[in-house]
């Protein structure tokens, strides 16, 4: 047994679950409130990976950086949550918001013309090349963790513990602030929501805005410990970050970060061990085919996630 | 509805229904679908098909030629669509998968690299059927699976489809099957492009006869029972399941059959040429002519093939840039001078500017259009054409170019939320011109990106406005 290689598999499985917890929280947040499915989230990712970079680039570039090393990642992470927000914010105004009363179908499609309008502008105006974050030049890869089988580059423990703090975060705000009440009983039932005084409106724009800026930080984390960054990455973050919250159970944060890290650890240990199980037929690009493995499963056997609650279908 | 008293109600058919009915207004539009609606079918056939039949005798060249059995192959697509999207509500998002492997099992079965020759005859009929009980097999997890779950199952699918037609080495990964046979019938090789469309036709034809068929059947009023309200139907007895599954296999029939036809015709498969990009063009032609209507889908499909062959070269997109702007203020904007009115004021506050612009700063002006086409030229005069705001690569050079753009975007979105039509018919002025400045700089460097950017736009577009599309149908949500 390689425990090096296990372990290391392990670490990059929970960076990455991080990542994808992130997303499930923003659709998970929005399917809640809004029983949509909002297939451009994953398109806000990219674009916050991109204001990420565009920030980097305004700062000096990683080889150069005007400003401290942690600052600047701060920076980055900031402007692409900000952005994002208002980016999400505007999704739910102009493609949404007309399709409230519309049939199921109208809003889905509207969401796929928005995911295709932003991944195409991109590449209209970033070309299809993969940009990079040059991370090796921010953060020395040798500085870490280095205990026994245990290397850990840094820059994944700050991701790590970034995507944890803004779950906690979030959780509290869901659990202990007004806004968080507004936005269970929004979830709840947006009618009688409404009839108790709460402005619906306003609590899915503020819905939206958290989810998208977490997006937008899972872009950013992302950049940094992958490097590289193109028009069509939300596509796949997108569609993980889905089954991450399907499997957690919708609607449920500690769900979403439990789909996250499950989802994170099985697609890593996929890559690195599909090979040997395969007998060398399948290579680890194939690992998608585990995490969808795991989606039609939970579909099939427990729809409503790890952590999520039976709907029972009213008449 | 003329021949009956207003007063009788017919027979099966609701009461709020037939006011409503009774309250839509009977304009132009209305009466002339109220007469289409007395046709009788084989005519409607006659006369859909006759325009696809004239194609080939008005054309001459090889390239149209074959535009148009693109678009007969993308017209199937749309028909095999419709049927999950527009009769079954249901989301399909890996309907392309169905064509994909339509065409890469003709690859299996007729190609050189396969050492394979199957006659035509056989080929497409098992193609059909194979790719059916895939598409029912794919099927299988929407029986658990509430709308927008089956969304991602089927949208995983065309994800999984990717990578292993890019991975696999048994299909030659990315590089494709690219020595297929073309069809044979009966020993006899199709070579022309004129037989193709002619195969094509006859596919087109067939299909929309037996769609019209099963739509008019038992099970087609079932589907649209099951799109309207699945409770209900459940509850009517309709094996919901049952019907569900036949529409995911009936709709990837139909697509493996377009793949058939395609795979030959083009001689090569690829995996990128059933990837995410085709799907949204599908669901575009769908949407844009409306769901639940097969000459809405037909026309949809034939629109957006033929814009986006056309968007391809700068000279003519232009063209269509231009006329597109103009019809589309004369149809969205009444009173009816209003549209000439701000055309003229863009024209007067794009020479102004532009004056202004030269005398401040030449270096705003001295770029070159990409099109070369008179109304280039004109626009030469009008629009700022900053030296170097395009790299040689074609992508946007500096931040402001690409400011532009997003400032544009966010400008058109704004718009809509003016409220008053004065102020908004007098934002509309520099709005306009600020688009053609982005057009003339951005979009018309890249055609190929543009046409896509634009169908994302429509399609939010035309939800938002015309969920129905074009020839379809409004539907009342009943609470």
């Amino acid at each position: 047994m390689d425990w090096e290689k296990l372990v290391q598999l392990a670490v990059n499985g929970l960076t990455l679950g991080s990542v994808y917890a992130l997303v499930a929280l923003g659709f998970s947040m929005v399917y809640g409130i809004l029983k949509l499915l909002n297939l451009a989230h994953g398109d806000v990712l990219m674009v916050g990976a991109f204001i990420g970079w565009g920030m980097l680039g305004f700062l000096g570039g990683a080889q150069d950086p005007s400003v401290g090393v942690w600052l600047l990642i701060v920076l980055m992470v900031l402007a692409a949550m900000v952005g994002c927000g208002f980016l999400g914010v505007a999704i739910e105004r102009f493609a949404y918001r007309p399709l409230r009363r519309a049939p199921r179908i109208a809003p889905l499609i509207s969401a796929l013309g928005v995911s295709f309008f932003i991944q195409n502008s991109v590449l209209l105006l970033y070309g299809a090349n993969f940009r990079s974050y040059e991370s090796f030049d921010l953060v020395d890869v040798e500085v870490g963790i280095h205990w026994g089988p245990l290397n850990v580059w840094i820059l994944r423990v700050v991701v790590f513990a970034a995507a944890l703090a803004m779950m906690l975060g979030l959780w509290l705000l869901v659990t202990r602030t007004k806004l968080g009440k507004a936005m269970r009983a929004t979830a709840f039932d947006r009618e009688a929501a409404a009839m108790m005084g709460i402005d619906v409106d306003r609590v899915i724009v503020k819905t939206f805005f958290i989810g998208s800026a977490l997006a937008g930080a899972a872009g950013v984390l992302v950049g940094l410990i992958f490097g590289s960054i193109n028009h069509f990455m939300g596509f796949g973050y997108g569609l993980k970050g889905f089954t991450a919250a399907v499997v957690g159970g919708i609607g449920s944060i500690p769900g979403a970060m439990l789909g996250g890290m499950l989802i994170g650890l099985a697609e890593a240990m996929s890559v690195g061990y599909i090979e040997d199980f395969t007998f060398g037929r399948l290579g680890s690009a194939f690992s998608d085919l585990v995490v969808f493995l795991i989606l039609i499963v939970f579909m099939l056997v427990r729809p409503q996630g790890i952590l999520g609650k039976r709907e029972v279908k009213k008449v | 509805m003329s021949e009956q008293p207003p007063q009788s109600p017919r027979i099966g058919i609701d009461e709020w229904v037939a006011s409503a009915e009774g309250r839509r207004e009977l304009g132009v539009a209305a009466r002339i679908e109220e007469r289409f609606a007395r046709v009788p079918p084989v005519v409607k056939l006659v006369l859909l098909a006759a325009p696809f039949v004239a194609y080939p005798l008005l054309v001459d060249s090889d390239y149209l030629m074959q535009v148009g059995v693109d678009t007969l192959v993308f017209v199937l697509l749309a028909l095999g669509l419709n049927v999950a999207v527009g009769w079954v509500g249901l989301l399909d998002l890996g309907f392309v998968v169905f064509f994909g492997l339509g065409a890469y099992l003709y690859a299996a079965v007729a190609s050189d690299y396969a050492g394979r020759h199957w006659q035509a005859q056989f080929a497409i009929p098992l193609i059909a059927v194979t790719v059916a009980v895939v598409g029912f097999l794919v099927g299988l997890p929407s029986r658990r699976l509430v709308g927008d779950y089956l969304a991602i199952v089927t949208l995983f699918f065309l994800q999984l489809w990717l990578v292993v037609l890019v991975n696999s080495t048994f299909t030659r990964g990315p590089n494709g099957i690219s020595d297929i046979r073309p069809l044979s019938f009966f020993g006899r090789e199709v070579t022309s492009l004129e037989s193709y469309y002619a195969i094509a036709l006859v596919a087109f034809v067939l299909v929309v006869s037996v769609l019209y068929l099963v739509n008019q059947s038992r099970t087609g009023r079932a589907w649209r029972a099951l799109r309207e309200d699945e409770l209900a139907a459940e509850l009517m007895t309709m094996p919901v399941n049952r019907l569900k599954l036949m529409a995911f296999a009936v709709g990837a029939g139909v697509a493996g059959t377009a793949g058939a036809i395609f795979a030959p015709e083009q001689g090569a498969v690829f995996p990128a040429s059933f990837d995410i990009v085709l799907l949204i063009t599908v669901y575009a032609m769908v949407v844009l002519g409306g769901a639940g209507s097969l000459l809405g889908v037909t026309v949809g499909a034939v629109l957006i093939n033929a814009s986006l062959e056309a968007l391809r070269d700068a000279d003519n997109a232009s063209w269509l840039f231009y006329c597109a702007v103009v019809i589309g203020l004369l149809v969205l904007l009444k009173p009816r001078w209003l549209p000439a009115a701000i055309l003229a004021g863009t024209v007067a506050f794009g020479l102004v500017v532009h004056e202004v612009a030269e005398r401040a700063r030449p270096s705003l002006v001295e770029g070159t259009p990409f099109g070369d086409t008179r109304i280039d030229r004109l626009a030469e005069q009008w629009v700022l054409l900053p030296e170097g705001a395009v790299g040689p690569d074609g992508l946007p050079a500096g931040a402001l170019a690409r400011l532009a753009y997003v400032g544009f975007v966010a400008a058109i979105l704004g718009l809509t939320l003016i409220r008053s039509r004065l102020w908004r018919s007098v934002a509309l002025v520099p709005v306009l011109y600020l688009g053609a400045c982005v057009w003339e700089n951005i979009l018309l460097a890249q055609p190929a990106v543009t046409r896509f950017v634009l169908i994302g736009a429509m399609l939010v577009a035309l939800m938002a406005l015309r969920p129905q599309g074009i020839f379809g149908r409004q539907r009342v949500e009943i609470v």
